[in-house]
C-alpha cells in the first residue's frame, strides 16, 4: 500500500484492510480508504471491483471477516446497521432503496432518526434543494420518476444531521440532464457534511471529487487527489476503461 | 377505480340472494353472517400483522388462539363460579366478565407472542419452508400444553346473561352474542389502520415490511418493532380465541387449527398485508357462507374455497393486494 493522503485534519472514516465475504465468496480483499473531513471521497473501480460491497460493509449490513472501519476514531465494525447509522451516518444505497408504498413525506418521516424539530427544520433546505418533492410530497414514492426517487433517497440521508454521506452510484439509469441536476445539489450538500460516494460516472465523479480511491478485485490498488487522475491517462485507461 | 371495484363486487354479491328468499329471511342471515365474517375477522386480524405484514407463514397462530380461548375460558370459569358473574342479571358484571376474560387471554398471549418470535422465528425470517415446519411443530407443543393444563375434552364456556338469547326486532331475529363480535371486530379494525397509519411505530413498521435492510440503514431496529408486531398478532389472535369459545359456548384444544384455515383464507382473499381487504375478506366468507347455507346447504362448505379460487383468479394478489 501506499501511503494514505494526509492533508491535515484527521480523517472522519477510517477503514482498514477489509475482508468481506459474501457466501462462500470473497468479495474484499483488503479495501483501504480514509475519508477526509468535509471533502467528497469518490470510490471508482470496474464493475465487481467491490465498490458497492464496500459501502455495505460500513454500513453494517455486510459483516467484514477482517480489518478495522473507524468513525471519528471510534471502531464500529461489527454492530449491527441501525447503531452504526446513529453515529451520524446517512446510506444512499444502489438502486435508491425508497419505500414504494410509502408517501414521499412519509419516507422522509421515516428517515428522521426521532421526528426532533432539528430534522424537520432541515426539511425546507432539502425541499429548496429538490422541489419536486415537496410538490409530489403527498404522492407515493413509487410513482415518482428514477431522478426523483434518488433525489428522495439523498434527502432522506440528509434529513438527519448526518457527519457522513454514504451514496452508492446515484447517477445509475438517469438521463444526463437529471444527473446534472443531482450534481449541482450534491455541490451545494458538499459544503455541510462529508461525502463518499461511489460512481461509475467519470464527469460526474471528477467533477464533485476531492480524493479518489480506486478498488480492482476487491483490493485498494491507487489513490490520491482527483484533480491528479482527471490528467492521469494511463491510470484511467488501465482501471477503468475510460 | 382500481380500489373501488372489490367494493362494487362485495356489493353486488351482497344483493344477490335477494333474489332467491324473502326480505326478513334475508336480513337475518346477513346479520348472522356479518357476526360470522366478523368473528373469522378477529382470527385473521392477527394474522394479517404476521402473515400479510411480516411475511411470517406462522401456523402456530391457530395455537395461540386456543390458548386464548382456554385462559379466558378459566377466568370466566373463576369469575362466575366465586361471585357468579356471568348468571348474575347484571349488565355491568356480565360486560366485566367479558372484560377481564378477554384481557387475561391477550396478557398471556402477548407472553406467548414474544417467546414464539424470539426463540422460534427470529432464526427463520424469511425462509418460508423453515417457517412452517418449526412452528407446526410449535404448534404440536403448545396444543400437548393445553392437553396437560385443562384435559384433553370439550369443555363448556360461560356466556354472559347479556349476551344470551337474541332480540327480536321487526321480526327479525339478532343473535345478541354476535352483535358484541360485530362491534368488538369494528374497534379492532379501526384501531389497527389508526396504529398503522397515523402513528410512527406503524410507519417504521411499514417501511420495515416493505425492504428490512434499509429501514436498519435508518437507524430502526427493525426486529424490536417486529417483536411487537408479533406480540400484537398474537394478542389478537387471543381475542378471537375468547370470542369463538362464547359464541360457540365451548373450548377444545384443536379449536384453533380449525379456525387457522379460515383465517388464511382471509388474509390471501384480501390481500397480504391489507387490513382492510381482510375485513373485506372475512365478510365475504361470512354472508356467503350463511347465504349459501340457507340456499345450497351441500355447498356451504365448499363456498369459500370456490370464492378464493374465483377472487385469486380474476386478482392474483387478493382484493387489496399490492403485489409486492
Amino acid at each position: 500500500m501506499p501511503p494514505e493522503p494526509t492533508h491535515g485534519s484527521p480523517p472522519l472514516l477510517e477503514v482498514e484492510d477489509l475482508h468481506t465475504y459474501i457466501g462462500q465468496h470473497h468479495i474484499l480483499q483488503g479495501v483501504s480508504l480514509r475519508a477526509r473531513r468535509d471533502a467528497v471521497t469518490v470510490i471508482l473501480g470496474r464493475n465487481g471491483a467491490g465498490k458497492t460491497t464496500t459501502m455495505r460493509t460500513i454500513v453494517g449490513l455486510l459483516r467484514p471477516r477482517a480489518g478495522a472501519i473507524r468513525f471519528e476514531g471510534r471502531p464500529i465494525h461489527g454492530l449491527p446497521p441501525y447503531e452504526i447509522v446513529r453515529f451520524g451516518i446517512g446510506f444512499v444505497p444502489e438502486g435508491q432503496g425508497i419505500f414504494a408504498t410509502l408517501t414521499v413525506d412519509e419516507n422522509l418521516r421515516v428517515a428522521m432518526r426521532d421526528e426532533s424539530p432539528e430534522s424537520r427544520d432541515r426539511l425546507p433546505r432539502i425541499f429548496a434543494l429538490f422541489p419536486a418533492l415537496e410538490r409530489f410530497r403527498q404522492a407515493r414514492a413509487g410513482t415518482l420518476s428514477g431522478g426523483q426517487k434518488q433525489m428522495l433517497s439523498i434527502a432522506r440521508a440528509f434529513v438527519n444531521p448526518n457527519r457522513l454521506l454514504l451514496i452508492d452510484e446515484p447517477s445509475k439509469g438517469l438521463a444526463p440532464i437529471i444527473v446534472e441536476h443531482l450534481v449541482a445539489a450534491l455541490q451545494e450538500m458538499k459544503s455541510q457534511v462529508t461525502v463518499l460516494l461511489v460512481e461509475q460516472n467519470f464527469a460526474m465523479a471528477s467533477a464533485l471529487g476531492d480524493d479518489f480511491y480506486l478498488l480492482d478485485d476487491g483490493r485498494t490498488v491507487h489513490h490520491g487527489r482527483m484533480v491528479d487522475l482527471v490528467h492521469d491517462h494511463a491510470l484511467k485507461k488501465r482501471y477503468l476503461g475510460v | 377505480m382500481r380500489r373501488a371495484a372489490p367494493i362494487l363486487a362485495a356489493a353486488a354479491l351482497f344483493v344477490l340472494p335477494l333474489a332467491f328468499m324473502d326480505a326478513r329471511t334475508y336480513v337475518t342471515l346477513t346479520v348472522a353472517g356479518l357476526a360470522m365474517g366478523m368473528l373469522i375477522f378477529l382470527v385473521a386480524a392477527g394474522l394479517t400483522l404476521i402473515f400479510g405484514l411480516m411475511d411470517v407463514l406462522n401456523f402456530a397462530h391457530g395455537a395461540v388462539f386456543s390458548w386464548g380461548a382456554y385462559v379466558g375460558f378459566s377466568v370466566a370459569l373463576l369469575l362466575n363460579q366465586r361471585w357468579g358473574w356471568a348468571t348474575a342479571p347484571s349488565v355491568t358484571l356480565n360486560v366485566l366478565l367479558l372484560a377481564a376474560a378477554i384481557l387475561a387471554a391477550m396478557v398471556v398471549a402477548v407472553g406467548l407472542g414474544i417467546l414464539l418470535e424470539r426463540v422460534i422465528v427470529r432464526p427463520v425470517y424469511g425462509r418460508h419452508m423453515f417457517q412452517i415446519l418449526i412452528t407446526l411443530g410449535a404448534t404440536i407443543v403448545i396444543e400437548e400444553l393445553i392437553r396437560m393444563i385443562w384435559g384433553p375434552n370439550d369443555q363448556v364456556m360461560p356466556v354472559p346473561l347479556t349476551f344470551q338469547g337474541s332480540w327480536d326486532i321487526a321480526d327479525v331475529i339478532v343473535l345478541r352474542f354476535p352483535v358484541v363480535a360485530i362491534v368488538l371486530g369494528v374497534l379492532v379494525y379501526l384501531g389497527i389502520t389508526l396504529l398503522l397509519t397515523r402513528t410512527r411505530v406503524g410507519l417504521i413498521v411499514r417501511a420495515g415490511v416493505e425492504n428490512r435492510e434499509m429501514i436498519q440503514a435508518l437507524g430502526h431496529n427493525i426486529y424490536r418493532y417486529f417483536t411487537r408486531v408479533f406480540a400484537a398478532g398474537s394478542a389478537l389472535a387471543a381475542l378471537g380465541g375468547v370470542m369463538w369459545a362464547m359464541f360457540s359456548q365451548s373450548v377444545r384444544p384443536a379449536m384453533g387449527g380449525e379456525q387457522l384455515i379460515f383465517a388464511f383464507i382471509v388474509v390471501i382473499i384480501g390481500g397480504l398485508g391489507s387490513v382492510t381487504g381482510s375485513l373485506l375478506g372475512a365478510l365475504i366468507v361470512g354472508l356467503s357462507y350463511n347465504y349459501v347455507a340457507f340456499l345450497v346447504p351441500k355447498a356451504a362448505i365448499g363456498i369459500n374455497m370456490a370464492i378464493m379460487v374465483l377472487i385469486l383468479l380474476l386478482r392474483p394478489t387478493g382484493l387489496f393486494g399490492s403485489g409486492k
